[in-house]
């Protein structure tokens, strides 16, 4: 961040939360629906973003913190009858408790070997979901009944089923997290993340242990991962294995690409673009996905560094 | 007094090359002290085993009384014993606040100096007198500019011991001038180890100098010592002279 006064970039980000609050009163149902599920899954992103934008760790199995989550709060739900807010913390703990073990075996290699190394992991990950399938439901998955996704607050009920309190859940979640992104990016943490991406063996020789800092950027990024496959299960009531699957891990890559690496506005502006790309084509030919490829390359060699990064380099040098 | 830091029979093998073999060095508070000799002597080496880069094969390093032989490198830096680069190592993508932002944190982190980031960034900016360009990416500053940010980043980590290796490579005379004032400067609150190829800057800088050769000490004593030595001369003065 280059010499940006802390309150223009946090009246951007304030603007977009409140941008996206007012949609939720101007959108049509179904564009509502996609929102809510676009904001949830630009957490995920974000988290993603943590560790491969500002760290500089490509990691190929971010599936697994996300799925951690989506078990973590679907399974205490249905198995254990807990509440929303319950399960929720139940997911993102599993999230964080995983990213620590996996970060302490994964953070021995760097580079291609750390991407192969996450990808295993997130494989095994994915097979255990497989395995366990009396509890987790197999490739069929759970669905989490109404009744469950329930929050009681006082006298007031809140039905995470109901298209308006889903959608402002999202964002709830949406807007915490892009905050926390803003603040850890900016802070003396973020600044060291960056300098480790840069160059690792020179942040040593200013006195700072990297290993330990990449793993707390691991544990915080596998939680942020967590949050937002929690929510899901929450929010659309469905528990599967197929957001373990490898393509879970390579789609916040995607997103984060595209949006834009190491900016914080990007995941959102990644994920959006993906699912109305997709949403958009979709609707005219069977042959959509050729259509997202032809729009990926044309982005690639226009946009090299995503949306967001490459409008920060061009224009707006103050971007966080 | 006691010596900041000494090493007893440091050495540090390479396959079957002894790139430092069995040194043993002391340095008092205070002092400047350069480290000269030819290419292949076991300078960087030697000096890289200070900071703790790399693991020596036997021997061992005490700094201000205690052995810090097997402690990692990012420890050594918090106790006070800093290592700026050969090759110029600055952050390029990064501007030169953050670059210096980075020790001034570590060192307000450690208890080791109070106040706010921005006026310690600052401080040592103004003091290597890049004041002006703390906007500027560090890839985009000149050379010189960059050396003097790795300088400026060595000081903001208000080390005991200041480790230089080749600082005055690539710069222009006129620089030259300004870094000499700096190191002494530098040398008024921490001990000063310069390993440099530039004999006028060795000579007016230097209270002593010690001379490498085949990764061990060849001979140590004041710039006019060394001048009059006649093995360093063959070893090294007198090839580089002709």
């Amino acid at each position: 961040m280059r010499n940006a006064s802390p309150a223009k970039t946090y009246a951007l980000h304030i603007s977009v939360i409140a941008l996206l609050f007012a949609l939720n009163f101007v959108l049509p149902d179904y564009h509502q629906g996609l929102f809510a599920r676009i904001m949830a899954l630009a957490v995920f992103a974000m988290g993603y973003n943590l560790l491969f934008g500002y760290v500089g760790l490509l990691s190929l199995g971010h599936a697994m913190f996300f799925s951690a989550g989506l078990y973590g709060a679907g399974l205490t739900v249905y198995h254990l009858g807990w509440g929303v807010p319950e399960a929720f913390v139940a997911g993102v703990a599993c999230g964080a408790l995983l990213a620590l073990v996996i970060g302490l075996l994964a953070l021995r290699t760097s580079g291609v070997a750390f991407m192969i190394v996450t990808m295993m992991f997130a494989q095994v990950f994915y097979l255990l979901i497989l395995y366990f399938a009396a509890w987790t439901g197999g490739d069929q998955g759970l669905v989490i009944q109404q009744a469950s996704r329930v929050i009681a607050i006082g006298g007031a009920s809140f039905d995470l089923t109901d298209p308006t309190v889903r959608y402002m859940s999202a964002l709830a979640l949406f807007s915490i997290i892009l905050l926390v992104t803003l603040a850890v990016v900016c802070s003396r943490f973020g600044r060291v993340l960056v300098a480790i991406r840069e160059n690792e063996e020179r942040t040593k020789m200013l006195g700072y242990d990297t290993v330990a800092n990449k793993l707390t950027a691991v544990v915080a990024s596998g939680a942020i991962c967590a949050a937002s496959g929690a929510a899901y299960a929450l929010l659309f009531g469905y528990v599967g294995s197929s957001f373990a699957s490898v393509q879970y891990s390579i789609l916040p890559l995607l997103w984060v690409l595209l949006g834009g690496a190491a900016t914080t506005l990007g995941p959102l502006i990644g994920t959006l673009f993906m699912y109305y790309v997709t949403d958009i084509t979709s609707g005219f030919t069977s042959a959509y996905l050729l259509i997202v490829g032809v729009a990926l390359i044309l982005l690639v060699l226009f946009f090299p560094k995503g949306i967001l990064g490459s409008i920060r380099e061009r224009w707006l040098r103050w971007l966080p | 007094m006691t010596p900041l830091l000494t090493t007893k029979g440091l050495s540090r093998h390479f396959g079957g090359l002894r790139a430092v073999d069995g040194v043993d060095f002391t340095l008092m508070p205070g002092e400047i002290r350069a480290i000269i000799g030819p290419n292949g002597a076991g300078k960087t080496t030697f000096v890289s085993l200070l900071s703790g880069r790399i693991r020596p094969s036997s021997g061992m390093v005490v700094f201000d009384g205690a052995d810090i032989t097997a402690m990692p490198a990012y420890k050594r830096v918090r106790l006070g014993v800093a290592y700026t680069f050969q090759i110029t190592s600055v952050f390029a993508n990064l501007t030169a606040f953050d670059n210096v932002a980075l020790p001034v944190q570590r060192t307000l982190t450690d208890g080791r100096t109070k106040g706010q980031v921005r006026s310690g960034v600052m401080a040592a900016l103004e003091r290597t007198g890049l004041a002006e360009r703390a906007g500027t990416l560090a890839g985009q500053l000149s050379y010189g500019h960059q050396r003097l940010l790795e300088v400026a980043m060595g000081l903001a980590l208000k080390p005991r011991l200041l480790i230089l290796d080749e600082p005055t490579q690539g710069l222009a005379d006129s620089e030259i001038d300004n870094f000499i004032t700096l190191v002494r400067e530098i040398a008024r609150d921490a001990a000063v180890l310069l390993i440099e190829h530039n004999m006028p800057v060795v000579m007016q800088l230097a209270g002593r100098i010690t001379v490498f050769n085949s990764g061990k000490i060849l001979a140590e004593g004041t710039p006019g010592e060394i001048r009059a030595n006649a093995e360093v001369q063959d070893a090294y003065l007198g090839a580089a002279h002709g």
